[in-house]
């Protein structure tokens, strides 16, 4: 596929990911981003977004500092809402339902897309019962079933190893990594079905980083992520596509390796080559 | 010179020295306070020797003189002069001693200032006596004889031991009337006046008939007739209480009939050794801290005080916190922040520093007088015209000063929900939890420490309030603890004593104020005492869960 075909295409997405990996590949759509533009009081900070977000895959947000990646991330599940002054217009359809509608219950939404963030925010409480919280509020309190999913979630957050015997001791004695590594295990105890993570190892220490990378290779298997991130090498690493953003507009969205390696814009191209950002 | 001033003044030291010297001050009056308040209260327990002056009076005879040397003063001889004491030339001071010397049912005063240079002999002789009495004061003498029956059974040298012991049979009598009196005949009366209330609600029904009445009666006969026992128990008790009395000689040589029954305690102060003393010292320290008043609150214990301090401390805790945590929870997290959750934040903050005493009067008109009025006219009709909660009481004291501290405790808690971090409560929105889960799960147990904070410093105010307490429920005698066997044993209608105003009450408005001094200084000691141990059991559940809610550092 050639730059100028890509360039037509715009960010009509579906086509350009039918087109890149043909039907064999699973592609179904997850989100569905239309027209969102965002407001701080007077101030624009979304124009116009519009983008797909593909099940079970890992999308990557880059960008330089303040151009909305973080804030189109906290849209898909609504933590704008918390913010004073925020007018949002435009959809963001999960499952053909907008997530902006006023029937919409936001907990359940919540319950849906999990979020992590950019750093490890562990409740006060023993490991356990950070992990059980999601349950607890959703009124389950069977001990074996707690147990179980309690396990499972720190298995699947690569943590159960290292912390099985210490399943009562406060979170806040662990270190940043495994940190934020529970956070993780909290957001996929209560099994949504897909993850935003904002920055998530931008907190962390190489090593922390690598395992939070290696995790979210593992997770991808039944989760859909959408992370942001800082770091391009880390969205190379662990994205399949990624999208690139300026000032509060979506410049350029593609899978990882085609955007890195022959990006269409010239602004992507500037900013993956080190040029501002 | 200047250039060094200049240097030094620019190396920021005299600030250093500055802050320094103000905390040291704070320090020193900090200590003075204290040192002051436990020296004069403690050494009130302490029991002083007793001196026999033989003194000359102003008509030039001499008189032989008992009693306690309680204060000194010197007065230059112009002073002296002026307030109308001769002086001779060469003489350019005047000392005056001031002796307690008791006995005021004989002679009418407890304490006498004498003139140093008018004392001939002073002597610690080891067979003067003191007896605390439940009457009159102290008594201060010799121990002639003593009687059963009205018979002599011991004189002289033996009659110290027989006394003793014919007091501590006295004294356990007396704690088995007190018994009686207080808690069984207590009780009946509870009984009898409960049945008295029924019968007149019935009347005020018109369901007053002829089988209410035989059930009414039925009960009552049971009552009257304990009622009956025990005053037939009472008097038998007194009797035996009454038939032993000891005969003692005071300083001018007549002589006292003393029945046991009105003695507390004897003693020979100057007989007694180190370990003596020190028992004695704990005795009457362990008296002071568990007994009732006697004597208009100038001897005995405070124990009711005491109760009554921390009774109402620990109520107004359970209805502040709530409200105060409620609001506070209400102005940070729900209410929107604008023009008008500021004005209600500068009001509450002005309520601060309204004159406590106006609330008390805010508590009299509307709590006790229109609340509890019309609490009266709906619940309680048929104990009119005699008030139950229209007046004041326990209740509307710990609701005065609850509405006293409430600012304090909405202010540090809305503090501490402001400081817990933004990511905890966006982690719990995360999970799919509502504002008020997030609220109940996470913010609340985090802020729970502010909270503390908030309730440490009303507890510290209300403790030490006194002025709206005197419009809202505290006496100055309570016959009766607000806490007692009878359902429903906690009694918030009841007034109650209070340290506080047990101070003011004994230091001045006692009719013996000079008895009363040391007193003062105990209680305040005391009320210093409570209030550190609240302050204190606060502060260690506030760091128990600093500690376990331990926020996450930036």
């Amino acid at each position: 596929m050639t730059a100028q075909e890509v360039r037509t295409h715009g960010v009509d997405m579906n086509t350009l990911f039918q087109q890149h990996y043909g039907s064999e590949e699973n592609n179904e759509i997850s989100i569905r981003v239309e027209n969102l533009n965002l407001y701080y009081g007077d101030n624009q900070a979304l124009h116009n977004v519009t983008m797909d977000i593909v099940k079970k895959k890992v999308t990557a947000y880059i960008g330089p500092s303040g151009c909305g990646k973080s804030t189109l991330l906290r849209c898909i599940n609504r933590m704008n809402d918390l913010v004073d002054n925020v007018t949002i217009d435009g959809k963001i359809l999960l499952d053909n339902e907008n997530i902006y509608d006023k029937s919409v219950n936001v907990a359940a939404l919540r319950r849906r897309v999990g979020m992590v963030f950019q750093k490890p925010n562990p409740f006060p409480k023993s490991i356990f019962e950070n992990v059980a919280y999601g349950l607890r509020i959703q009124g389950i309190n069977d001990k074996r079933i707690l147990a179980e999913t309690v396990e499972n979630a720190l298995r699947g957050a690569a943590l159960w190893d290292e912390m099985k015997d210490r399943l009562n001791d406060n979170a806040l004695g662990m270190s940043g990594g495994q940190q934020q590594r529970l956070v993780i295990a909290r957001a996929i105890a209560i099994e949504p079905e897909i993850l935003l993570l904002d920055e998530p190892a931008s907190a962390l220490d190489p090593i922390s980083t690598l395992k939070i990378e290696e995790l979210i290779n593992e997770l991808k298997e039944k989760y859909t992520i959408v992370i942001v991130t800082h770091n391009m090498q880390q969205a190379a690493r662990v994205s399949d596509y990624t999208a690139f953003m300026y000032l509060g507009e979506l410049i350029e969205m593609g899978s990882t390796s085609e955007l890195f390696t022959n990006p269409t814009k010239k602004q992507t191209e500037d900013y993956i080559t080190g040029r501002y950002g | 010179m200047q250039n060094m001033i200049r240097t030094w003044f620019k190396s920021g030291l005299p600030w250093v020295w500055l802050n320094a010297a103000a905390v040291a001050l704070c320090l020193v009056m900090v200590i003075a306070v204290l040192g002051l308040v436990v020296v004069r209260g403690v050494g009130h327990f302490w029991p002083s020797s007793v001196q026999e002056y033989s003194y000359i009076e102003d008509n030039g005879s001499i008189k032989s003189l008992i009693g306690e040397h309680v204060d000194s003063s010197v007065m230059t001889a112009a002073m002296a002069i002026s307030s109308g004491h001769k002086m001779t030339k060469d003489e350019d001071a005047l000392v005056q001693y001031l002796v307690k010397t008791g006995n005021r049912d004989l002679i009418g005063t407890d304490f006498r200032w004498i003139l140093q240079r008018n004392i001939k002999t002073q002597q610690e002789p080891e067979d003067l006596m003191v007896i605390e009495r439940r009457e009159w004061g102290n008594f201060y003498g010799r121990l002639v004889s003593v009687k059963e029956n009205g018979r002599v059974i011991a004189t002289g040298e033996q009659a110290w031991p027989v006394a003793q012991e014919k007091l501590d049979k006295a004294l356990l009598i007396f704690k088995e009337i007190v018994r009686l009196e207080k808690k069984e005949i207590g009780a009946v009366n509870y009984q009898l006046e409960r049945l008295r209330l029924k019968q007149r609600k019935l009347e005020i029904d018109h369901q007053w008939n002829a089988e209410a009445e035989k059930d009414l009666a039925s009960e009552k006969v049971v009552y009257d007739e304990q009622y009956k026992k025990y005053q037939v128990q009472l008097a038998e008790l007194y009797q035996k209480v009454r038939q032993d009395s000891l005969i003692a000689k005071i300083d001018n040589g007549s002589e006292l009939e003393v029945t046991f029954a009105k003695i507390v305690k004897i003693y020979q102060p100057n007989a007694m050794n180190f370990f003596q003393r020190i028992g004695y010292f704990f005795g009457k320290a362990h008296e002071f801290l568990t007994d009732d008043p006697r004597e208009s609150n100038t001897e005995g214990g405070i124990f009711p005080a005491i109760f009554g301090t921390i009774m109402m401390v620990i109520m107004m805790s359970i209805i502040v916190t709530p409200f105060g945590v409620i609001a506070a929870v209400y102005l940070r997290e729900y209410a929107k922040q604008g023009f008008i959750t500021r004005l209600i934040r500068i009001a509450v903050n002005n309520l601060a520093g309204v004159p406590s005493i106006v609330y008390g009067v805010f508590g009299l008109g509307f709590f006790v007088y229109i609340l509890g009025g019309n609490i009266d006219k709906l619940f309680f009709p048929e104990a009119a015209p005699a008030p139950v909660y229209g007046t004041p009481g326990l209740l509307w004291a710990s609701i005065t000063l609850a509405l006293l501290t409430l600012p304090v405790v909405i202010v540090s808690t809305e503090e501490g929900l402001s400081r817990i971090p933004k990511s905890i409560r966006e982690g719990s929105l995360a999970l799919g939890a509502t504002k008020f889960e997030t609220l109940w799960q996470t913010v609340l147990p985090m802020a729970s420490p502010a909270m503390m904070t908030g309730l440490i410093l009303a507890v510290a105010r209300a403790a030490g309030e006194v002025a709206p307490l005197m419009l809202v429920g505290v006496v100055k005698l309570a016959p009766t603890l607000p806490l007692d066997g009878n359902f429903p044993f906690l009694h918030l209608d009841r007034k109650f004593m209070h340290l506080g105003f047990h101070i003011y009450d004994v230091g001045f408005q006692s009719p013996n104020v000079e008895a009363a001094r040391p007193l003062v200084y105990a209680t305040s000691l005391l009320l210093v005492l409570v209030i550190l141990g609240l302050n204190l059991s606060a502060i260690i559940i506030r760091n128990r869960l600093r500690e376990k809610y331990r926020a996450l550092e930036g």
